[in-house]
């Protein structure tokens, strides 16, 4: 499973792989990295079928997450990736407008990875 | 004989009415009564005094001179003294005609022309000095009417001066109390404008609490995660040395000492966020230290935007920074220029989100609002230019832009003091200088110059 992480934060990368370095050593999982919504764009055009899942921080400059997730499952992308947000915490409003936008699922800041591989259904070792 | 004691009535009466109208003396005026009567009583019985040899004159004479003699003695009859004079020679030639005729009768018949004509002379000589003397009195007259006008005119202005100085005193007194009462004005305002910038700041504190905690937790986030990590990594660093893969465990410690890193870094991020909002609610220092410039705007500039978005959820622009690395440290007051950064970058947001809101009612615009923070370094100075891609300021705000309480955002959303204490900031405080390049429909930069 190869999935594209969208966040401003440069440290995400390094977060990501060592945390799910024991899936990405078993081939369980790969992550591709973006650290903005017009850099997601860019990677979906070129690399689209290869991404299936997208963390993406909604409070970024630029293009926000919302932005990008409204792109993603109402532009050219075909097939349409799944979309996974993450909200801060009790922010109604973003979770409502990502819903109505068609995101598939939810996590809350601060990043659970445990909750995170569940979702994901990657079990550690296999 | 008649004739004299006639002139002596006629002067006796105008000595009375002389010492009548000089604010009459008792004494004198029954004196003059007494000189009066006796006048009267010798005119009266002259008649029946025998005139041979010119004897019944002499009562007369004697009496003329005591009155001519006494008068004349008078202090108070000063001023009447030329009548004297106008009366004296009349008397003289009348005692002398008397004298002659008594004592040599035939020379006085042989020379009784020349008596005549000495007579007719000394009535010359009486009405003569009779007119000059009411001539001289006329003026007098007139001099001391003058006087006397000139006295009351004097007393009118008296009075009228002292009037004026009541109401010169009066006048002082309100105006004194106004002078006091608008100082109290003064001071009064004077705290108020002490208490709105203070309440400016805090709301502009206000402004930074949901960016502050926006930019606290990522890298708090870090910290944890990291640390965890690095937990789990030492574990399985361990296991590794157990079974003897002396490389993996080595190549793990490395990833750890990576990790440390980051979680120092991270942590180093948190802590200079939270002294960035100590120092710019609390009191300003103003001391002057040397400042990274780039990082100060590029803190605000983030905490500007997190600001922003927590109030507004839809929010959104794109920062861009285009900083010169060879800026240097610049001695400012960090919270002061803090402030400034935040007030200028703040309003540069306002600005390209009102013209998002225009542009996203308009069919086909296309529209990226964009805030550009530039920094500069130059010979002697330094230029930092905040930059927006917004409507700009309408030509007519702009001479009005730095004054306190001028403020376009609708009521309680703008104190006004935004810019005016930005601007007290820079040139004031840093002698520096602060001017706008403002682009109507294209935006407006901020540029600020400080000496360095």
């Amino acid at each position: 499973m190869k999935i594209l992480v969208v966040d401003d934060e440069l440290d995400v990368k390094a977060l990501f792989e060592q945390r799910f370095r024991k899936e990405i050593r078993n081939g369980l999982v790969n992550f591709a990295f973006a650290f903005s919504g017009e850099e997601a764009l860019q990677y979906l055009e070129q690399y689209g079928h290869e991404a299936v899942l997208i963390l993406s921080d909604i409070n970024m400059p630029g293009m926000s997450g919302l932005e990008l997730l409204d792109k993603i499952k109402h532009g050219q992308l075909q097939p349409i990736p799944i979309v996974m947000m993450i909200t801060a915490y009790g922010d109604e409003e973003n979770f409502k407008a990502a819903k109505r936008l068609g995101a598939d699922d939810f996590l809350t800041k601060p990043v659970d990875f445990t909750v995170l591989k569940e979702k994901l259904k990657i079990t550690p070792n296999g | 004989m008649y004739l004299e004691l006639i002139i002596i009535l006629v002067l006796l009466s105008y000595l009375r009415r002389t010492v009548q109208r000089d604010g009459s003396d008792p004494v004198l005026l029954q004196r003059i009564n007494i000189a009066t009567a006796i006048s009267i009583t010798l005119l009266a019985v002259s008649g029946f005094l025998s005139n041979k040899h010119g004897l019944g004159a002499w009562p007369t004479h004697a009496f003329a001179l005591l009155v001519l003699y006494v008068g004349f003695k008078e202090p108070r009859f000063k001023q009447a003294r030329s009548l004297f004079y106008a009366v004296l020679p009349i008397v003289f030639i009348g005692i002398t005609d008397d004298l002659v005729r008594l004592l040599a009768p035939r020379f006085h018949a042989d020379y009784r022309d020349f008596f005549q004509t000495a007579s007719v002379f000394g009535f010359v000589w009486l009405f003569a000095m009779w007119f000059i003397v009411q001539r001289q009195r006329k003026a007098l007259d007139k001099e001391r009417k003058i006087a006397l006008e000139r006295e009351k005119d004097l007393q009118l202005t008296e009075k009228i001066k002292a009037e004026l100085e009541v109401q010169v005193a009066d006048r002082t007194a309100a105006l004194t109390q106004q002078k006091q009462e608008l100082e109290n004005t003064i001071t009064e305002l004077k705290a108020a404008q002490a208490q709105l910038v203070q309440a400016e700041k805090m709301a502009s504190l206000g402004e930074l609490t949901a960016g502050i905690a926006h930019e606290i937790q990522n890298p708090l986030n870090f910290v944890n995660n990291f640390s965890e990590l690095n937990t789990e990594l030492i574990a399985e660093m361990l296991g590794e040395l157990q079974n003897g893969n002396a490389d993996e465990a080595r190549a793990i410690a490395a990833d750890i000492a990576e990790n440390e890193k980051k979680i120092n870094h991270h942590g180093k991020r948190a802590d200079a966020i939270v002294k960035g909002m100590l120092q710019h609610s609390r009191n300003s220092t103003g001391q002057k230290e040397p400042t990274d410039i780039n990082a100060l705007a590029d803190e605000y500039l983030r905490l500007a935007y997190h600001g922003l978005r927590a109030k507004d959820k839809t929010f959104n622009a794109q920062m861009k920074t285009d900083f010169d690395s060879n800026l240097g440290k610049v001695s400012v007051v960090p919270q002061d220029m803090g402030r400034v950064l935040l007030n200028l970058i703040t309003n540069a947001f306002y600005a390209v989100n009102q013209k998002k809101a225009e542009m996203a009612k308009q069919a086909g615009a296309s529209y990226e609002p964009t805030v550009t923070v530039i920094t500069r370094r130059y010979a002697n100075k330094v230029e930092i230019t905040v930059k927006d891609n917004g409507n700009g300021i309408p030509p007519a705000l702009l001479d009005k832009i730095y004054q306190p309480f001028f403020t376009t955002k609708p009521t309680g959303q703008g104190t006004g003091l935004g810019l005016s204490m930005s601007y007290d900031i820079v040139t004031k405080m840093h002698g520096g200088e602060i001017k706008v390049d403002n682009r109507v429909n294209e935006g407006a930069s901020f540029i600020i110059t400080l000496p360095a």
